[in-house]
């Protein structure tokens, strides 16, 4: 033996998956709803896509440079955090608020809160919300060459019908990504299947979603209703992509849990409630502001003291 | 379904020796005994610089209640007793023996009817025997099977689990020699009036399951558990957990849940210290890895150097990067072979290349995943956090305490932090303090 043994404290071995591997697979899933928004809305739909993301990654590299912080573009994080800002944000929004709203994310959101792993509430989702506040206009014109009519949940919001078969493919107007459920689900499935997201969140946010607006719609038991609430707007993405974001959601079962049920009762406040016809961003960002409290009443118990038979 | 909530599954490595049989190895060099080789107070010599011994003499008596002997495994000449290097790398007051391979043994006093002794005499030789955990603990046997109240100990559970990657001594010896078990078993439960025994054997190895289930079915007294393979299986809290759903915290002794849990190989030791009136002299080790030429299960005087093992075993093919003594998830990761083997050394694992010093640490995701596995159902990376602060209140707060140091956190990490090894070395502190504490 020529060489010097390696030494460390036990365990010696590591499983294969990384931090960057979730994110490709993230990004992969991510594919489907993207793919789908380029070819429902057009190559508009296309540069805003390049320009969140590039301005993503340019801005957390020159934000490290800055920092004296090791170049961590290296994750695929920012990739993440673009691709799903692009997809929250409508076919025809101008570019350099698109670059703006990257820009806001990784560096106020993310990196001035210690970079990744850190930032208390969704990088994509508080640019998204700073994007409506400043430039509200923008954020709500949902026309483009494809579509000129209001978006699904407006119609139903002012007591219209809508095309079901239409908002499960996702041939309606909206954000680039959120309109078709099916492309959505898809990646949800592959997320799935690997075992990156579960449906502890996304079950619970859904399904106190349908009970709440059961509850408080004052439309009874309408399925096109109900259909529309479920196909239309950010909910998919936000309960399956967003929600499901690692560091924003609490890190116990319980709080899981609690937190899914939460969103669905804020997004069905603000949808009922609330002046426009969405809110899936806003219910998710005010729940991360929550998670650490939640995490703090849900703190599980240990094996031997009560903790051994709680899934 | 017996078993616990949490656990991973890593790459098991067991086909590379599971069907090697046990391999009788007598070793040509220099003998070294440490004097500590279990938990409690150290052996003190009995012999001296010079003095001529033979298998089976003592060389080193217990000082105390928690300590236990030490016997001379081959026949020489006591070279010296002096600080030796062993696989943790500090250096341990040792005897060594200038083996002359003449192999003269002591003449033992047989009991093959164990029925006719008393609990006495049953629990002084298990003592006089020197058996301690042999799974890795190395806590004096007859200290265990001594509790306060024999009476409310209810399960005797042998502990065939073998959950470890890569160790397939226990495996071997249960497909080989599992009379000797099952008979090991039986002694320890006539010890106690209200003890049931259970072989409790994870489900990746159901030819053992067949061959123990054959051997126990007139035995109303004995029953055999299959348990999901997943590790920590073996650990001994989520064990009395998967046989008898009684969960113990890390401040209670199996004793408190009316169980007594022991490894496979410190059974057959119990059944030859009885039945043979034999000391621990040997025990099962698997040497194993990538690199190790024949990879073999070998059965070795304790004392044996490390180097010969590796020798028997015709040596390296590639040049190994890493070696264990142990598992990969709880063994020790040695720098020299020049280390004897102990009474708790089950395997030398050889591994050419090392998974941790390749992988980087980075930013922690809040993933869950360390949660997720974790069998002591406490939150790893806040724990982590906490022992990286320095922050103790916190630590303890968070249940800290309750971390069996399983390793599955890290294991499970896609960050790569050293989350076992943080959560360690507060909880090391903490013990430590307490103990100066006298709390």
């Amino acid at each position: 033996m020529d060489k010097k043994l390696k030494v460390s404290s036990n365990p010696h071995v590591r499983d294969g998956m990384s931090t960057r591997g979730i994110m490709l697979a993230v990004i992969i899933a991510l594919m489907p709803a993207t793919i789908f928004g380029v070819i429902n809305f057009g190559y508009h739909a296309l540069l805003v896509i390049l320009v969140s993301v590039g301005f993503s990654v340019l801005s957390e590299f020159v934000m490290c440079k800055i920092l004296k912080k090791p170049v961590s573009v290296g994750d695929c994080s920012a990739i993440v955090t673009g691709l799903l800002l692009a997809l929250n944000l409508p076919a025809s929004f101008p570019l350099w608020m698109t670059a703006l709203g990257a820009c806001f994310a990784i560096v106020v959101v993310k990196m001035l809160f210690g970079g990744l792993g850190q930032n208390f509430m969704n990088p994509a989702l508080g640019a998204r919300c700073f994007l409506v506040i400043s430039f509200a206009k923008y954020m709500t014109n949902f026309t483009t060459d494809v579509y000129t009519g209001p978006t699904p949940l407006a119609i139903v919001k002012a007591g219209g019908e809508v095309n079901i078969f239409d908002m499960v493919i996702g041939r309606t107007a909206g954000t680039i990504g959120e309109t078709s459920m099916i492309a959505i689900v898809l990646g949800a499935c592959f997320l799935i299947a690997l075992g990156i997201i579960d449906l502890k969140i996304p079950g619970s946010y859904i399904v106190s979603f349908v009970i709440f607006i059961l509850l408080f719609s004052k439309r009874g038991f309408d399925l096109n209703y109900i259909c529309a609430q479920l196909a239309g707007g950010g909910l998919m993405l936000g309960a399956f992509f967003m929600a499901t974001d690692y560091v924003t959601r609490p890190i116990t079962k319980k709080g899981q849990y609690v937190f899914g049920i939460l969103l669905g009762i804020l997004t069905g406040v603000f949808r009922i409630f609330g002046p426009g016809a969405e809110g899936v961003s806003f219910a998710i960002i005010l729940g991360n502001l929550l998670v650490p409290l939640i995490e703090k009443i849900t703190l599980p118990k240990a094996f031997g003291k009560g903790g051994e038979n709680s899934l | 379904m017996f078993t616990f909530h949490g656990g991973i599954h890593p790459y098991d490595g067991k086909d590379i020796s599971k069907d090697k049989p046990i391999v009788d190895y007598q070793p040509k060099g220099l003998m070294v005994y440490p004097l500590s080789q279990h938990i409690g107070a150290p052996a003190e010599p009995v012999v001296e610089i010079g003095e001529h011994v033979l298998v089976g003499q003592l060389i080193a008596k217990e000082t105390g209640f928690v300590s236990s002997p030490i016997y001379s495994s081959v026949s020489g000449t006591v070279k010296a007793i002096e600080p030796r290097r062993i696989i943790t790398g500090d250096h341990v007051k040792a005897i060594v023996i200038e083996n002359d391979g003449a192999y003269d043994t002591v003449e033992f006093t047989p009991h093959p009817d164990y029925t006719k002794l008393s609990r006495e005499e049953i629990v002084s030789l298990i003592q006089k025997a020197g058996i301690v955990g042999m799974g890795g603990a190395g806590f004096p046997t007859h200290v265990k099977v001594s509790p306060k109240e024999p009476d409310k100990i209810e399960y005797i559970i042998a502990n065939c689990a073998e959950c470890e990657p890569y160790l397939t001594s226990d495996y071997r010896i249960m497909i080989e020699t599992p009379e000797k078990l099952v008979e090991g078993l039986r002694i320890e439960l006539s010890l106690f009036n209200n003890a049931r025994g259970i072989l409790a054997v994870e489900d990746n190895k159901p030819d053992c399951i067949k061959i123990l289930k054959e051997l126990t079915k007139n035995d109303d007294k004995i029953t055999v558990i299959g348990l999901k393979t997943k590790y920590p299986q073996g650990s001994e809290r989520h064990l009395i957990f998967a046989t008898t759903k009684r969960a113990i915290n890390s401040s209670m002794l199996p004793a408190d849940a009316g169980c007594i849990v022991n490894n496979v190989d410190t059974i057959c030791s119990i059944y030859q210290a009885v039945v043979e009136g034999k000391p621990l002299l040997h025990r099962i080790v698997t040497v194993t890895g990538d690199c190790v030429k024949n990879p073999q299960n070998f059965r070795i005087p304790i004392g044996t150097n490390y180097h010969e093992l590796i020798d028997e075993a015709g040596g390296f093919i590639k040049e190994p990067e890493k070696i264990v003594s142990g598992g990969p998830m709880m063994g020790f990761a040695i720098f020299d072979l020049d280390v004897p083997a102990t009474k708790t050394s089950s395997a030398l694992l050889c591994l050419s290349k090392d998974q941790i010093s390749s992988a980087k640490e980075t930013a922690c995701i809040n993933c869950g995943r360390c949660v997720e596995v974790c069998p002591g159902r406490v939150v790893p990376s806040k724990l982590a956090d906490f022992a990286q602060n320095g922050n103790r209140e916190m630590f303890e707060k968070y249940n800290g305490m309750e971390c069996c140091e399983c390793g599955c956190c890290s294991y499970i990490c896609p960050a790569k932090r050293y989350l076992t090894q943080s959560i360690k070395s507060m909880r090391r502190m903490i013990l430590a303090d307490r103990k100066k504490g006298g709390k």
